[in-house]
């Protein structure tokens, strides 16, 4: 029997790794001991385009402590290229002389010493046959081309164009969104030991089983032979999947002879990982009288790399956000000399909805109607794409409890009407939305004699409080204290769960889990059942449950857990697999082979699921210089069931902060005739710090959802950043009367 | 970074002595003096400074910390750590455009660490300067280009550039004091001299090399700055894309001294404008004996602008620069000054 999820779960929970971390105990991959390493240092190009003509180490190599150099002349037969983000051919590294993009890993120094390896990188001496690269979409060479959808056509309905054209109201604009850099605070690090034949990665990976599977098809060795191993990460945004990195440092490894541990540098952080692409973007809508939008048209541009097909299409989403007879969407890819884009906080969602969210924003000017009321006049239960139900949506309630608390009936609707001394005053307000989605997961769970639970799984702690979500689960369904639950994670040895993404992993992993508990249960019942032993010997086993230390029965009779654990044995232990309805059976096998599955948003045969929210933000732009500050921020988010609230309020939080960073501060500014980086250091690649946001406050709006998953749970680690820009852009035209199309605003934007 | 000989200098004559190779001038002189480190550490780790020998002048710090009060002016210890003169409440009363401008620089970590002398040397946030991977950079690299010129130079300096160097000088503290017309004290092989600390920071004059002139083994020791009728009534106006630990893209530092609406003395220093320290003394000329009202401020920041180059991602930097002159001498008329002079 399954337990009413409201007793599983919502009650505020400290994290269980807190003390762990703020002490230091916490070991992060490159904090792992291995025996007498060497260490690595990467080199990298310092052209976009071209290839190399010639390497000179012989000022490298006459550094002392200097062990290993290798380039694509000793090493670059050595691995299989690796795969992109979308599974498709991506840039290479030391495979060959050819350069793909600035920074470009191109040699891989070992040496006794960081420092060593360091100064002998420096020292590496490169020619290069240069050619003239493409940095962005108006760069000479960028070539553009319709993208090729993941999950069949663009969302298409009707007839959006001559809609638009019969439509009462139109309105049109064009969208640019730049690119952005993760920048987790816990580098790119690897760490290889070899033991014969077996390999042990340590790495901050958000996909453990994916780091073991593609570092053992790159360098072409039994995946079993394999081990990854990242017991906590220092964030990670979706930049620390598989990569082509590692696979040079476990050939490394092996040439030295012994294990090399890799830390790059933060600036080489920008260009030997993945980042958000700079996009552009077309909206047309149109709308009756009454606010009613009768044609949505959505197109996008997204820069990749030369090889890569990867796009984000957050068309997928966009298309879905309100009700409309008629839509058309497409997505295109530009081709330029740069490194493969990939994953980062709602990859698609975040820079599509800032051109939905400001569009909506600009209809409403145009319509003299509150941004409110033309959402709720658009509002729908039901996916206008697909036009099945949403598993649920809360949209509305969301806009209403965070308007009600900001205080939005207190604005003028004019444009540059409200003012605080020499600081202009504005309100804005915009949609959040985030595909609800799950994947396959597997756990082992066993009850020890001292009534106590251990739960391991090949779970990834991104600093989102998986670790605690766990044990809140496994605590709650086996009527135990979260304190006496051991997790254990973040090793391949493990039974595998989904790549920590997509916002999976609550849904994911408490599904699975509490699976098991409950499996855990009925064995225990039903050894209770037939054990004359038993004050329950004889009774059905399914009327019994675990509570509160004990195995109990509804008229309250009850049994201690260590009493009725230890008469199945000396230890009782479950394996579990989980796979959501919807997904092929072959789900748990196929994420064991490294390739990862998820369900959720517009993906489903039977419902839609999302989940949604809405951001209220006061901007302060001073009437002069044109400062622009953010003195406050109210969102409200409706999220099915929430695991933890304390943990959930940070979740939204941080997100809520990295949308506003999103619309002010992030862009990796690019040096447009070499195609190069320009501010790749986090002193001049600028994010908010605490006096640029005095006050975030989270709602969380109770929202029950049956459909999405058993236990009604959304993820909701990606929700908070996406909208939030928009909300900030409407905000700065509430204040000024200047519309920002393009991100991030600034203050010469506003001059 | 690549090994380099570490000293301890005991005391400042040793600290003169061993630092008799620190150049004239030059960014990248092979010795290089050790205060704070602030800069000088960010800079030898990114390979843009590549001393052979640092001189740390750690043991010489206590005896160059004073903030002393005389009726002509202040005397700031060049070892003074900026968050000690930031937080120093008769700096902040009768000098108060000094201690803005420490406060509203870099970061609490930062300012306990840095002094006051380091502090007016820091080196320009120009990204092609602090990057070695980049080929063309004149004051990296003498005779290599500038790369900045026609790429991305959103936060490069739009006054006293020339066709060599557009890089900033990145600083706010400097810009007090050259508002403030003060003086520093300097020690060297040759003795102690006194210079207008307008004249510490080396024009660009196609060598933007040569940042300072400083001559071989000169240490600052002391800031003076002459008090006056304009003194209280000063401000340090920063305007930066975020709120806290940023560099400006514009700021002020003025001081006015008034009679009843008319403007008696008035003093402007400019940041994140130029390429070194810089005063505007035409605009501060067309202030005086006049009231002080928009138009004629507006007018006095049209002066302060006048010659501006700018090469593309800073066009917008004159603009900005006349509205924060504006809003900042706007500012300081409406303080509420108390004790002494206007």
């Amino acid at each position: 029997m399954m337990q009413g999820k409201e007793k599983l779960f919502g009650r505020p929970t400290s994290r269980i790794d807190g003390v762990a971390k703020v002490t230091g105990a916490a070991r992060y991959a490159s904090d792992e001991p291995v025996a007498h390493p060497a260490y690595g240092y990467f080199v990298t190009s310092s052209i976009a385009r071209g290839s190399i003509s010639a390497f000179k180490l012989e000022r490298a190599k006459a550094v002392r402590g200097v062990l290993d150099i290798l380039t694509y002349e000793n090493v670059g037969n050595e691995t299989q290229p690796p795969k992109g983000p979308d599974g498709g051919p991506t840039t290479t590294t030391l495979e060959s002389n050819r350069i793909w993009h600035d920074g470009q890993i191109i040699a891989v120094v070992v040496a006794e010493t960081y420092e060593a390896a360091r100064e002998a990188a420096n020292k590496v001496d490169v020619t290069y046959a240069e050619e003239q690269p493409s940095a962005s979409f108006d760069s000479p060479g960028a070539e553009s081309q319709p993208h090729k959808p993941q999950r069949g056509p663009d969302p298409k309905k009707g007839d959006a164009a001559n809609a638009f054209a019969a439509a009462a109201v139109k309105f049109e604009a064009k969208y640019a969104t730049p690119t952005q850099h993760h920048n987790p605070i816990e580098l790119f690090t690897a760490t290889c030991a070899w033991d014969g034949p077996k390999l042990t990665i340590y790495e901050p990976s958000q996909f453990m089983w994916g780091t073991k599977n593609s570092v053992a098809a790159q360098i072409k060795i039994d995946p079993d032979h394999v081990r990854a191993i990242s017991r906590y990460i220092g964030g990670a945004f979706g930049c620390k999947g598989p990569n082509p990195r590692t696979a040079w440092v476990a050939i490394a490894a092996k040439r030295v002879g012994r294990p090399v541990k890799l830390v790059p540098t933060r600036d080489q952080s920008f260009t030997i990982a993945t980042y958000r692409a700079e996009t552009r973007q077309h909206i047309k809508l149109g709308a009756s009288a009454d606010g009613k939008l009768t044609s949505l048209s959505h197109e996008g541009w997204e820069v990749t790399s030369r090889p890569s097909g990867y796009s984000v299409a957050g068309v997928e989403s966009t298309a879905r956000m309100y009700a409309c007879p008629n839509i058309a969407t497409a997505v295109n890819v530009v081709h330029a000399d740069r490194n493969t884009p990939g994953y980062m906080r709602a990859p698609p969602e975040t820079p599509y909805m800032f051109a939905l969210e400001s569009a909506m924003d600009e209809l409403a000017y145009e319509l003299k109607m509150d941004p409110i009321e033309l959402r709720r006049v658009n509002d729908t239960q039901m996916d206008p794409v697909t036009g099945l139900p949403f598993s649920s949506r809360s949209l509305m309630q969301c806009f209403d409890q965070a308007a009600a608390k900001f205080g939005w009936a207190n604005r003028d609707a004019r444009p540059a009407s409200m003012r605080d001394g020499e600081w202009l005053v504005g309100f804005g307000c915009a949609t959040a939305c985030y595909p609800s989605n799950m994947g396959p997961a597997a756990v082992r769970l066993s009850l020890t004699p001292d009534g106590k639970a251990d739960v391991g799984l090949a779970g990834h702690e991104i600093g989102t409080g998986a670790y605690t979500l766990v044990a809140i689960a496994a605590a709650r369904s086996l009527g135990i204290k979260v304190d006496d639950v051991t997790v254990r994670m973040g090793d391949s040895d493990l039974p595998p769960v989904m790549i920590a993404g997509g916002s999976n992993n609550a849904a994911s992993a408490a599904n699975v889990v509490v699976k098991a508990c409950e499996e855990l249960r009925r064995r225990i019942a039903r050894a209770a059942v037939t054990s004359a032993d038993s004050p329950f010997h004889g009774t059905e086993a399914d009327n019994l449950s675990l509570s509160d230390g004990k195995l109990v029965d509804p008229t309250g009779k009850s049994e201690p857990l260590s009493k009725a654990a230890t008469r199945t044995g000396h230890r009782l232990e479950v394996y579990a697999e989980n796979i959501p309805e919807g997904l092929p059976g072959t789900a748990v096998a196929d994420m064991s082979k490294g390739k990862p599955t998820m369900l959720g948003g517009a993906g489903r045969k039977d419902v839609s699921a999302f989940a949604f929210g809405a951001h209220f933000v006061e901007v302060r732009v001073h009437s002069r210089t044109r400062e622009i500050r953010v003195p406050r921020v109210v969102s409200a988010f409706a999220a099915g069931t929430i695991v933890n609230p304390k943990a959930a309020y940070s979740q939204f939080m941080g997100g809520a902060i990295w949308g506003l960073s999103s619309a002010l501060f992030e862009d990796t500014e690019m040096d447009l005739g070499s195609a190069r980086y320009i501010n790749d250091n986090l002193a001049d690649y600028l994010i908010p710090v605490n006096a640029d946001v005095p006050s975030v406050e989270i709602i969380m709006v109770s929202e029950k959802d049956e459909r999405v998953n058993p236990l009604g749970i959304k993820g909701i680690g990606e929700i908070g950043i996406v909208g939030m820009n928009a909300a900030v852009a409407n905000a700065v035209f509430h204040a000024t009367g200047k519309r920002v199309r393009e991100l991030p605003i600034r203050a010469e934007k506003l001059l | 970074m690549r090994p380099f000989v570490f000293e301890r200098a005991a005391d400042l004559p040793q600290a003169v002595k061993l630092g008799a190779a620190t150049g004239q001038g030059e960014t990248d002189a092979p010795t290089q003096f050790l205060a704070g480190g602030t800069t000088l550490i960010d800079l030898m780790k990114l390979e843009v400074l590549r001393p052979q020998r640092v001189v740390d002048l750690g043991p010489v710090r206590a005896s160059w910390t004073g903030i002393d009060f005389t009726p002509s002016g202040m005397r700031l210890g060049a070892f003074a750590k900026m968050s000690t003169v930031a937080d120093d409440a008769r700096v902040l009363s009768q000098f108060p455009v000094i201690a803005q401008s420490l406060q509203l620089a870099a970061s609490a970590q930062i300012r306990n660490m840095a002094t006051l002398g380091g502090n007016v040397l820091q080196r320009t946030r120009c990204p092609y300067y602090r990057d070695p991977s980049w080929s063309a950079c004149n004051k990296r690299v003498p005779g290599s280009g500038c790369a900045a010129i026609k790429g991305f130079n959103r936060n490069h300096a739009v006054l006293g550039v020339d066709d060599t160097c557009i890089s900033q000088y990145p600083g706010d503290f400097a810009i007090a004091l050259i508002a403030l017309d003060a003086q520093v004290e300097l020690t060297g092989p040759e003795g102690s001299r006194r210079i207008p600390f307008a004249s510490l920071h080396a024009p660009v004059q196609s060598q933007p090399h040569i940042e300072t002139t400083l001559k071989p083994g000169e240490l600052i020791v002391a800031f003076q700055i002459p008090a006056g009728a304009w003194t209280r009534r000063s401000l340090y106006l920063k305007v930066r894309d975020r709120a806290s630990y940023e560099f400006a893209i514009a700021s002020a530092a003025v001081a006015l001294a008034l009679d009843g609406e008319t403007v008696r003395e008035a003093r402007i220093g400019l940041g994140g404008m130029a390429y070194q320290p810089w005063r505007s003394q035409d605009a501060e000329r067309m202030l005086v004996g006049r009231p002080l009202t928009e138009s004629g401020a507006a007018a006095a920041a049209a002066a302060a602008l006048k010659g501006a180059m700018s090469h593309g991602n800073n066009d917008y930097k004159p603009e900005l620069a006349r509205r924060t002159i504006v809003r900042a001498l706007l500012e300081a008329k409406a303080l509420q000054v108390t004790g002494g002079a206007s």
